[in-house]
Order: C-alpha cells, then structure tokens, then sequence
C-alpha cells in the first residue's frame, strides 16, 4: 500500500513568485524573511522524499464557473496546464505543465464515490494558483506527478465546515489504501483571514489577527473538536469575506487527523494577510 | 435573478486581455454590446445554444456602465470577479503600490456586515 509520507497546509500566497524573484528597487522589504521561512518549509516536503502529489486546492473562477459548479472535483488528466492570462497580468505567475498521476485520480474518484462523496471530476482541468504556488514553494523543479482535488470554498452555497474535514479524513484512508508502493504528499492550501474586494481588504494586516491566532493554534495542535465548535459558513464571514477558503485547511486537519500536532509550524505576518506553513510527519520518523 | 449575468460580465472580461481594454475605454458601449451579443451564450456549448431570458436590470446595467463597484459590492456582484477585474483596469493609475487596491477600500468603507448576499 502507498505511503503518506508527509501531510503539508499552507496559504498561497501569489505575490511570493514575483516577491522573491524581484531584484534591487522592485524587491519588497519583507521579500527576504519570506524566502527563508519558505526555504524551511521546502525541506520538510524535500526530507520526506515523495514520489506523488496528491494537491488540494480551489479554483478562482478560472475553469470552473457558475453554470456548473461542483463542490468537490477530481482531476483525472496525464498533464494538467496551469496558470491563466489574469494571473500572469496580476502575479506575474509562469505558464507551467505538470504531470498527473492518473492511476491514482481514479483510485480516489471511485473510492471517493463508493465512501460517499458525489465527487466530480475533470479529463481536461488546467490549474491555477491555489495548486501552483505551493508548487512554486515547496517544489520548484514540479518533477513530481500530481493529483489535483479542487473544493468549492468560493460560489456559495458551499459544503459545511464538516464536510471538508470528512473529505480529508477520506483522503488520507484511500491514499493508504492506493496498491503502490509509492510515497505519497498531501499538500492542500486554504486561507487564515482574508477579504477581497471588500472594505477590510488590503489593510497593514490581515482583517481579523485574533482569528489568525486561534486558526494557527486549533492547526498546529489539531485541535479538530474546538475547530469545528467555533466555525460554521456563517461565522466565516466575520473573520473576512473570503475566509471561507480556511475550510481547505480543515480539510487538511482532516487528513492529519484530531489530535495530530504538525511537526512544522511557522508564520508570516504580510501586509494583508498572515501567512502560515504547517506540515506532519505521519510516520514521525521523519520529524526534524 | 440577474446576479448571475453580472458575474458572468466580469468573468468573461476579465478573462480576455483586448475587453479588458475595451471596457476600460469604453464602460457603457461594451456594456450594451455585450448584453446584446454575448451574455447569453451558453458556456461551453457550440454556437447556437443560448439562453433566452438573461438581461440586466437597469441599476446592474447603469452599475457596469458607470464601472461603479461599490454599486457592484451592493448589488452582491462576486467580491473577487469585481476586484480582479478593476486592478486589472485601474492598477495602472497609481503610482503608489497597491494604491488602487487601498483606495477600493476605502470607497467600500461605509458597508458593515453583514455584506450583500453574492449567493446567485
């Protein structure tokens, strides 16, 4: 059976591509501290040497839109294309090509099915940020097939809090229960406080730290029962209009599973957001 | 009902450089152009197909025409559609870093929560 080797949450962030590879007066001040926080988190997956990506991100109204919505969708391509026009003008962000790993996209999509989740899936996704920045992060050599998951977290009506954490929980059993002898990452990226387009938005901090500080606490201790107390798709709203997208990080508590504390944790104090790293070793042999 | 269509709007300009520039230019004459020969074509289907019933309503069409969003904010157009979109236009007229992005702030500083309902 595969191996998941490690379990790895992170925001993503588009600015970090143009932010560290900006040079003299383009270079932000934060752009150093970031990249060494960065550079850390790189050798957590690099130390867990991983065979497959299993990729866990949210479609920003690139390919998936509001005639046919689906709440959780599967990719199932041997390559997936990535990035888009408006994220090039915004972020600067590369065309990129990534190989999928198609047996396991139909592993999951038919045992997703059978465990009880009405998944979609998709023979020709083309992927954006929410999947290409933690590539851009964690492995900049994208050598490593992958298996995209995108989760609705954007076009309401969205799934409940629980129902992502479920689908994590599912994620983890059918990637240990994938026949392969290869090592599996789990890599999902969600968002702590956030607002766009809205008056909170782009502030000297993120809208809500206090949020902030209690998400990063409830992750990095799993904490999944207080998590699920304190959050519902109404309080999200609070926190900042696109903080929903914190529901891809409980998904991600899902797969580490109630009571698992991350081996890394680390954050970043942006001018309008906090950054924030997290990754377990499930095994714990690889702890550092 | 026609939440949908101002999505739709600034979903496909946003997505195509040359009416990017276009509804820069010229707000109200994109507008009409695009509500008669584009909004109701259904996505992802051969021309041909196209839904019948689809209009703005007059303060969603004057919204778009006057590039006014926060009449789009209020309206419950998607947060983030809007945003993308008038970076992508306005962006360039400030000098000052995420000038743009502040000052949309600002302007959207008399709204509390809850916000107007993006559900379509």
């Amino acid at each position: 059976m595969a191996t998941v080797v490690a379990v790895i949450a992170s925001t993503h962030h588009p600015f970090y591509y143009r932010a560290s590879t900006a040079t003299g007066e383009d270079r932000p001040p934060f752009a150093d501290e970031w990249v060494r926080k960065i550079l850390a988190f790189r050798e957590t997956l690099t130390r867990a040497n991983p065979d497959v990506l299993v990729m866990v991100g949210s479609d920003h109204f690139h390919q998936l839109w509001l005639d046919n919505m689906p709440q959780f969708l599967i990719g199932k391509a041997p390559f997936y294309d990535a990035n888009w026009y408006n994220e090039e003008r915004e972020f600067g962000l590369p065309r990129m090509l990534l190989r999928g790993q198609e047996e396991l996209s139909g592993h999951l999509l038919r045992e997703g099915l059978d465990a009880g989740f009405d998944l979609a899936f998709s023979n020709e996704l083309r992927i954006d940020h929410s999947i290409t920045c933690p590539i851009i992060t964690l492995r900049p050599e994208a050598d490593l097939p992958i298996v995209p998951i995108y989760t609705n977290i954007f076009a309401p009506p969205l799934p409940q809090p629980k129902r992502f954490v479920q689908l994590g929980r599912t994620i983890r059993e059918l990637v240990e229960s994938w026949p392969s002898h290869l090592r599996v990452a789990i890599i999902g990226t969600g968002h702590l406080s956030l607002e766009l387009g809205g008056p909170r938005q782009f502030g000297p901090h993120g809208p809500d730290p206090e949020f902030d500080r209690k998400a990063v606490e409830w992750i990095a201790t799993g904490d999944l029962d207080r998590c699920l107390a304190e959050v519902t798709l109404d309080s999200l709203h609070a926190p900042g209009n696109a903080t929903h997208g914190f529901m891809d990080f409980m998904l991600m508590m899902g797969v580490a599973g109630a009571g698992a504390k991350a081996d890394h944790v680390d954050t970043l104090d942006l001018f309008h957001t906090m950054e924030a790293y997290f990754t377990w070793y499930p095994n714990g042999a690889l702890a550092a | 009902m026609s939440k949908y269509l101002v999505d739709k709007f600034l979903y496909t300009v946003d997505r195509d450089a040359e009416l990017v520039e276009r509804y820069r230019d010229d707000p109200r004459g994109t507008v009409a152009w695009w509500e008669a020969e584009r909004a109701n074509a259904v996505l992802n289907c051969h021309t041909g197909e196209a839904s019948t019933w689809l209009r703005f309503t007059d303060a969603e069409r004057e919204a778009l025409a006057e590039h006014d969003y926060v009449a789009l904010f209020g309206l419950g157009a998607h947060p983030f559609l809007t945003l993308t979109l008038f970076i992508a236009m306005f962006e360039r007229d400030h000098t000052e870093p995420l000038g743009f992005q502040k000052q949309y702030a600002v302007r959207l500083a008399h709204f509390d929560l809850p916000y107007p309902d993006i559900a379509t």
